[in-house]
């Protein structure tokens, strides 16, 4: 019974490693090292990087460029939804509000052209959940999240609201198309 | 100072119990069994809501349950039966009176008045904001307050506990170093002392902010602070489940730990590189620099997932050490067969470390990569991931050493061990399948708390493939068979402190004797460098790292096929 008395050996520390201690830790270290460098390498050669340029905002703020860019772009209204469709020119901005309990406007985007996306929240934290994709990212009021997306296969998108926003949250639900 | 208090020793165990630690140690683990008590069944009400066939509660109520489910199970059942081990690490092990029993009571006190709050103000409605509670959503003030008194008592009992190793010193009641038990009991109460630094830093403003007295608190700052509270907890959990794994291995087995060395420097891993690990609970948010997220959430390496990796490597290797001593030698896995699986506080540890280290290490190190974080941030992976953690490995390890109190603390007999032996393998068992049916349904993107993945009446529902709803079928169904053992772990439990018989707990006197060196068994002395004394394990482990590896990159590969993000 040992590890609940004191060390037998006074100098416990001097004691030797036995080869499969000193073996594992070897291996487990190398692995943890690979761990760390593939978030570095997929930096440098992969195409899922999460853009962290984010601006500071308020509510007020965001909702009137968002609004403003929105008139511009509007190509039809959606009949599922009743929302604008707004379809930005390629290399263009994006802008998608969250808000108590629901995604604004509803975006057309192309296949195989970039966008600078502008996230925003006008009051809790929500989550931007595309799918099928899969993509998450979280967004936060009163910061402005610039997302560069390039869309790679066409279709009809649902962005699903995935972080907890009030009793309204599982009404959260929104459209994004892709041609 | 010297407190007038008696000794016993348990005949059983020959552990030495001081009278105040007991009562101190039986009030707290009572008290946590209640509030797991009280999440098992809000747990029920989850998970039959989650199940799309079923679909029990109303949405309100599914929200208001899925908080307190939340706050009971990770908070105070978990905290509370930290606290017992702590005082068992220091009192009994050091085999010393514990230092200020008074104030081990406020302690125990202001947790339990606390806890009794929060949950009142959960229950009450207008607090459904999930444990997380992220501004600018408020909850009433009194859910902050009762969290905030919660905290200071648990802080308070991790000063009991460190006066206690005081006491143990200055009456020299041990001779040399601490066991390591009690130096893993004494990483999880410094961990512990930082995590709720941190949340009185973050639950003290918004509190003072649902009263009126200040008037903002920055959602992202909140975020990240609530993070070190909430992601070091579950150091203090990680270190806390991995004491009791050593403890468990010695009292079962008599295992030594291969060398003391390696397993003390993986707990100090943990102090050093697992506070800030806040980090990766924010690599889906905005405002924080990619080298900032990168380098926070691994420290250029994850040394953290290396402490694990080692003692995941090196608790069942003392057990195989020890069993190969007393004779079962053949072939790799002879002492593993051989091993007492009919005993629940052994079959409950091992098949807590299998699905620590294979679901929850594995699915945690994949979640914690900056990018891959995309493809699982808040889906239901997320709760497959920490149920894997946090119920399979610290609540099962929990149960296990319950089931060896029972007859030493509580000087019962277990009642109905039939039902105890099966207890873990159901319990076990049916969360593993839990976890991975949770994981499946996260990978095809279905969300956490949502109250209807139908999205019944919007005219804009996304419809979920068949597969996540087959999958959010069996997490219902594994949910069911889970806290069917949850409630025989506490009708055992609860059932032996009634009506269980008494047993012989050893008379009460005040002599008290240190705890003695163990003398050198030669064999115990005999490996070293030279040997390769855990082969089983060793094979374990690598296939470990197979799985690790293969499900690391299958992810990097799913994440290659999705949308160009830059
Ligand atoms: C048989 C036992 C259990 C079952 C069936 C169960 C079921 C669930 C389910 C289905 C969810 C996810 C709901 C959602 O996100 O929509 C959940 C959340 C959670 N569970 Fe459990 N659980 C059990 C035991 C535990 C235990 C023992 C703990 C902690 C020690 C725990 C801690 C949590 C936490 C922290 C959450 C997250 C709450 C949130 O999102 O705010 N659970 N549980
Ligand atoms: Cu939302
Ligand atoms: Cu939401």
């Amino acid at each position: 019974m040992s590890a609940i008395l004191p060390p037998a050996e006074r100098l416990w520390w001097k004691h030797p490693l036995d080869r499969v201690e000193g073996t594992w830790i070897a291996i487990a270290f190398v692995w943890c090292m690979i761990l760390f460098f593939m978030m570095v390498f997929w930096h440098v050669y992969g195409n899922q990087n999460l853009s962290t340029e984010t601006y500071s905002t308020t509510p007020e703020d965001f909702r009137i460029k968002a609004e403003a860019w929105a008139e511009k772009y509007t190509v039809r209204i959606d009949e599922t939804t009743g929302q604008p469709v707004v379809a930005p020119p390629d290399g263009g901005d994006a802008y998608l509000i969250t808000r108590l309990w629901s995604f604004w406007p509803t975006l057309e985007l192309e296949k195989g052209k970039t966008y600078r996306l502008h996230l925003s929240s006008l009051d809790y934290n929500h989550g931007l959940s595309l799918q099928p994709v899969n993509i998450n990212i979280q967004v936060v009021p009163g910061y402005e999240h610039v997302v560069t997306v390039t869309p790679n296969q066409s279709g009809t998108y649902g962005l699903v609201c995935n972080e907890f926003c009030g009793i309204g949250h599982h009404m959260m639900v929104g459209r994004l198309y892709v041609k | 100072m010297s407190i007038a208090t008696t000794y016993r020793t348990c005949p059983r165990s020959g552990l030495q119990f001081e009278a105040n630690a007991e009562k101190l140690m039986i009030a707290n683990a009572v008290a946590a069994v209640v509030f797991l008590l009280i999440g098992g069944v809000l747990a029920l009400g989850v998970a039959l809501t989650r199940w799309p066939a079923v679909h029990w509660l109303q949405a309100d109520t599914f929200y208001q349950v899925l908080t307190a489910h939340g706050i009971d199970m990770l908070i105070f059942w978990i905290i509370f039966f930290e606290v017992a081990i702590l005082y068992f690490c220091s009192s009994t092990l050091l085999r010393c009176r514990i230092a200020t029993p008074k104030i081990a009571w406020l302690a125990y006190w202001l947790m339990l008045v606390g806890a009794i709050i929060n949950n009142y103000a959960v229950y009450k409605g207008g607090s459904s904001v999930m444990m997380t509670s992220y501004v600018p959503m408020m909850a009433e003030q009194s859910f902050y307050l009762g969290l905030i008194l919660f905290a200071v008592g648990a802080l308070i009992a991790c000063f009991v506990f460190f006066g206690t190793l005081v006491v143990a010193k200055r009456d020299k009641t041990y001779e040399g170093s601490v066991p390591l038990v009690t130096f893993g009991a004494i990483t999880a109460a410094i961990i512990a002392v930082f995590t709720i630094a941190s949340g009185a830093i973050i639950l003290i403003p918004t509190w003072l902010l649902s009263l009126g007295v200040v008037d903002s608190v920055d959602p992202l700052i909140y975020r990240m602070i609530w993070w070190a509270f909430g992601h070091s907890s579950q150091q203090i959990n990680v270190a806390a489940h991995v004491s009791v794994w050593y403890l468990v291995a010695a009292i079962v087995f008599g295992a030594k730990p291969m060398s003391e060395r390696v397993s003390r420097g993986a707990f100090l891993l943990y102090i050093l590189f697992l506070q800030l690990a806040s980090a990766h609970h924010l690599l889906a948010d905005p405002g924080l620099s990619t080298n900032w997220k990168v380098v926070n959430t691994s420290y250029f390496m994850y040394f953290a997932v290396l402490a694990s990796m080692v003692h995941g490597l090196t608790v069942p290797g003392a057990m195989e050490v020890a069993q190969r001593q007393k004779g079962y030698t053949r072939g790799l896995y002879e002492w593993l067969r051989r091993a007492p699986w009919g005993n629940p506080t052994f079959s409950g540890v091992f098949i807590a470390i299998i699905g620590f280290g294979f679901l929850g290490g594995i699915s945690g190190v994949m979640m914690g990569t900056e990018q891959l974080n995309m493809i699982i941030h808040n889906t239901i992976y997320v709760p497959g991931h920490f149920h894997a953690t946090v119920v399979v490995g610290t609540t099962l390890t929990f149960m296990a050493l319950t089931y060896y109190l029972i007859p030493t603390l509580f000087k019962r007999e277990v009642i109905n061990p039939g039902l105890a032996r099966l207890q873990p393998y159901l319990f076990g068992f049916s969360m593993y399948f839990f976890c991975l049916v949770m994981m499946g349904a996260g990978t095809l993107g279905v969300s956490r708390r949502h109250w209807d993945m139908a999205f019944a009446g919007m005219p804009s529902a996304y419809e979920w493939p068949g597969a996540a709803y087959l999958m959010m079928g069996l997490v219902g169904i594994s949910a069911v068979a889970a806290i069917v053992g949850g409630a025989i772990y506490v009708y055992v439990t609860v059932g032996s402190l009634l009506w269980g018989k008494r047993v012989e707990g050893g008379a009460a006197s005040a002599s008290r004797e240190p705890t003695p060196l163990m003398a050198p068994a030669v064999a115990a002395q005999g490996y070293g460098s030279q040997g390769f004394a855990a082969p089983g394990t060793f094979l374990l482990a690598m296939v470990f790292l197979v799985a690790f590896i293969l499900y690391y990159f299958v992810n990097w590969k799913y994440l290659s096929t999705v949308w160009g993000l830059s």
